[in-house]
């Protein structure tokens, strides 16, 4: 920040500048600034939904166990691990930008970045969702409770509404976010970011860790929270 | 008046007619569907919130002719309608969005110099965004409308109700993402954008509460959002979350949706206090009393107001210990609130105070909040809320405080910028008749209610026993006096944006970075960024030394 004050002069012929800024600082502090403000929007759209979960798992423990255990955790810390590696490639793309390397460099690892969101929805649709389905784990759209899930049994379908009303507004904000990551991307290929002016990349990077921060609260709550290693382990 | 934060205003002396200014600038249509400019979409959204407001108006006007007979004139099933619609709009495409989309949108960057908001493309993205819900509620509205009434309680909406439930839960779920881009915007504008010499405590009032309003928007509205979602899955596909069928709590819903709406109570009634502060001081000619008392307590409201949603549900299955924590924190809410009037009433102290109609709207504010303030300490109470819970005593006192507040406030700081924002004068003598009128009306109409409500009579009912109906004529005679006065207005400041006398940059001779542009202002707002060197309010001209 320091530094950026000192080419103010030269921030302010920057074709990126809007007029109701002082000068590039400003605009970039705005932008970051309201990043923030966004995703503390953000948080609070998912934090309703964590609260509602709280309360059906501490009422219904052993529907959630069941629940919980039917879910394929390979899958899920898989997508864990690409999911962070995205978020990796991001911060490398922000960083190849501050550093003043080419756009070319920058698009890769955005290219990276979106091939492993794609990678991440695949799995989750094709391989989790549709074995969910044939499985009849869907709530309203064939759900069947089964005998061996005894008295807990009727609440199952509780938790499956939170799984994926959960997993799909997460998967709903990276699907928002892929576009967005690939118009950067154009930008980026234009040779638009310099160390001098990023502030957008910057901003999208902002989000897409949010996002995957997101997965990191989820992947516990959904898919390790029926302990079946532990009560494996114990047995 | 002429030593103010900038010396000389060139194009000042000009008649409006002769210099550009930002309604001048282009005329074509598409240059204010695209514009940029936030004093346009202040506009935009001016005329948006007005159609809205005769809509859900009109539907309080048939609520009203409904209820002078005790057997009703429509069916119940209408009725349940008609308040629903009413409600519904009026505080989600009216109240919300009212002070802070327009006069805020309007004042924000004019009163803190700058050119601009920070994000003028997603200010008018805001806009669109409130246009594509209203526009989900009124096909809700022509397409048969809404029983639920405006709080869409779980399990009627989710499984009962036969009406259109999902258009006009989805008109409101895409509302409230413009309520937060634009308090995303005044946030990031009021902390980045100040002109130089503008520090936080030189920020006129106004300001400070549509921070403090932004903070709730930013906050509240993304939880109604989800919760709307969850009830819209509800309905749809039975998820179970609120339905108690299938082991789902509808109370969970009640705690969600007042989560965000009662912080939405602030919502409305914060801006129109921070139109009172800038009121009060241009009419007195006073510093406020208190500054950094009134700053605060708009933060403290705000605050509070996140910690206080249990007050709305002491009769719906709450345990007790969680009605009393409730019950205190309400009560706690009343201080902040107690420090703005007795802040206002101690600045009317010994000021030269005039009687222009802005001012009336003011002091009627004072006095119809502090009843409707002091009536809501009343329902924070859990034993007398028990008797008072769901009768018309609720309505009169919410009305007290939406319309006796929240509207007399925006009316109020309408007449007192309109002369900024279309560089025309009103008629001073139809626009005090109006404030007059609306003062009259408004308690002919909401006062009888909290006897009512006290005697015992439910609101949300198509009919009701005779012994009730004097009461219930003498509020229809208010709310079509009422009516009257909402539609003078809407005449003179019609009439005087093409014919009236021309305003002149201040012609309340108020302070404010806003008073020192011409009217209207160029879009660029200020011809040179201004540099603040005094506290705000500076009526008497002291520096800011002497009031320590």
């Amino acid at each position: 920040m320091a530094d950026m004050a000192t080419h103010n002069a030269h921030h302010a012929q920057h074709d990126a500048f809007q007029h109701q800024f002082e000068d590039m600082e400003q605009q970039r502090d705005a932008g970051t600034f309201g990043m923030w403000v966004f995703l503390a929007q953000e948080i609070m759209f998912f934090g309703g939904i964590f609260a509602a979960y709280i309360v059906y798992r501490a009422l219904f423990h052993d529907s959630f166990e069941i629940g919980s255990n039917l879910l394929n955790v390979k899958f899920g810390a898989a997508n864990t691990v690409v999911l962070i590696a995205s978020s990796l490639t991001m911060a490398l793309a922000i960083h190849a930008a501050q550093a003043g390397k080419k756009g070319k460099t920058q698009v890769m690892y955005l290219l990276l970045t979106v091939l492993l969101g794609v990678i991440f929805l695949a799995v989750k649709f094709t391989f989790e969702w549709t074995a969910d389905y044939h499985e009849h784990l869907i709530p309203g759209f064939g759900f069947i409770i089964r005998p061996e899930w005894g008295a807990a049994g009727s609440h199952v379908p509780m938790f499956f509404s939170f799984y994926f009303f959960m997993t799909g507004l997460h998967a709903l904000h990276m699907i928002v976010g892929i576009p967005i990551i690939l118009i950067i991307a154009v930008m980026a290929w234009r040779n638009k970011f310099d160390e001098v002016y990023h502030a957008p990349l910057e901003m999208v990077g902002l989000y897409w860790h949010f996002v995957d921060i997101v997965w990191i609260f989820l992947f516990p709550l959904l898919y390790l929270v029926g302990g079946r290693y532990l009560s494996n382990g114990g047995h | 008046m002429s030593t103010t934060v900038i010396a000389e205003i060139p194009g000042h002396e000009l008649p409006s007619e002769e210099r550009v200014n930002y309604l001048t600038v282009d005329h074509s249509v598409k240059s204010w569907l695209l514009t940029h400019d936030h004093k346009r979409i202040a506009l935009l959204y001016l005329i948006s919130i007005t159609l809205m407001f005769f809509v859900g108006g009109f539907f309080a006007v048939l609520m009203r002719l409904n209820l002078i007979e005790p057997t009703g004139l429509v069916a119940p099933e209408t009725y349940n309608k008609l308040f629903s619609m009413h409600g519904i709009i009026m505080v989600f495409f009216f109240l919300v969005p009212s002070i802070p989309a327009t006069l805020g949108n309007f004042l924000v960057p004019m009163m803190i110099g700058a050119r601009d908001l920070a994000f003028p493309r997603i200010n008018l993205l805001s806009w669109y965004i409130y246009i594509v819900g209203a526009a989900f509620t009124m096909y809700a509205v022509i397409s048969g409308g809404v029983d639920t009434g405006w709080t869409f309680y779980t399990p009627y909406s989710s499984t009962f109700s036969h009406s259109q439930v999902i258009p006009a839960a989805v008109g409101v779920f895409v509302t409230g993402f413009s309520s937060i881009l634009t308090g995303l915007n005044f946030i990031v504008t009021i902390h980045k954008m100040r002109a130089p010499g503008l520090t936080w405590f030189r920020l006129p009032l106004f300001i400070w509460a549509m921070y403090a309003t932004s903070v709730i928007f930013i906050l509240g509205t993304p939880v109604i959002a989800i919760t709307l979602f969850l009830l819209g899955l509800e309905r749809l596909l039975h998820i179970g979350i609120f339905d108690p069928a299938i082991g789902g709590d509808p109370i969970l819903f009640q705690h969600m949706f007042w989560f965000y709406s009662h912080p939405a109570v602030y919502i409305m009634i914060l801006p129109g206090m921070g139109v009172m502060s800038e009121l009060i001081t241009a009419f007195s000619r006073k510093r406020i009393f208190g500054y950094t008392f009134v700053a605060f307590s708009s933060l403290a409201i705000a605050v509070i107001s996140f910690l206080v949603w249990g007050h709305h549900m002491f009769v719906t299955g709450q345990s007790v210990y969680a009605g009393l924590i409730f019950s205190v924190l309400s009560f706690m809410v009343a201080i902040p609130s107690a420090i703005k009037v007795f802040n206002w009433t101690a600045t009317l102290y010994k000021g030269s105070i005039s009687y222009e109609a802005p001012m009336l709207y003011a002091l009627g504010f004072i006095g119809l909040f502090t009843m409707g303030g002091l009536t809501g300490l009343f329902l924070a109470s859990l034993a007398t809320d028990v008797h008072l819970n769901g009768t018309y005593f609720i309505v009169a006192h919410f009305h007290y405080i939406m319309v006796g507040g929240a509207v007399m406030a925006y009316l109020g700081g309408l007449h007192f910028w309109w002369p900024k924002i279309t560089g025309r004068l009103y008629p001073d003598g139809w626009a005090r008749f109006a404030a007059l009128v609306i003062f009259v009306g408004f308690n002919l109409t909401f006062f009888p209610q909290f006897v009512l409500g006290y005697l015992g009579m439910p609101r949300r009912y198509a009919v009701y026993p005779g012994e009730f109906q004097v009461l219930n004529v003498m509020s229809s005679a208010g709310a079509s006096i009422l009516g009257v006065g909402y539609i003078i207005p809407l005449v003179y400041f019609i009439w005087s944006f093409k014919y009236g006398p021309i305003a002149g940059p201040n012609p309340w001779g108020a302070k404010g970075l806003e008073w020192t542009t011409p009217s209207p202002p160029p879009t660029e707002n200020f011809e040179e960024v201004p540099i603040v060197t005094e506290q705000a309010y500076n009526y008497a001209g002291t520096s800011e030394s002497a009031h320590g």
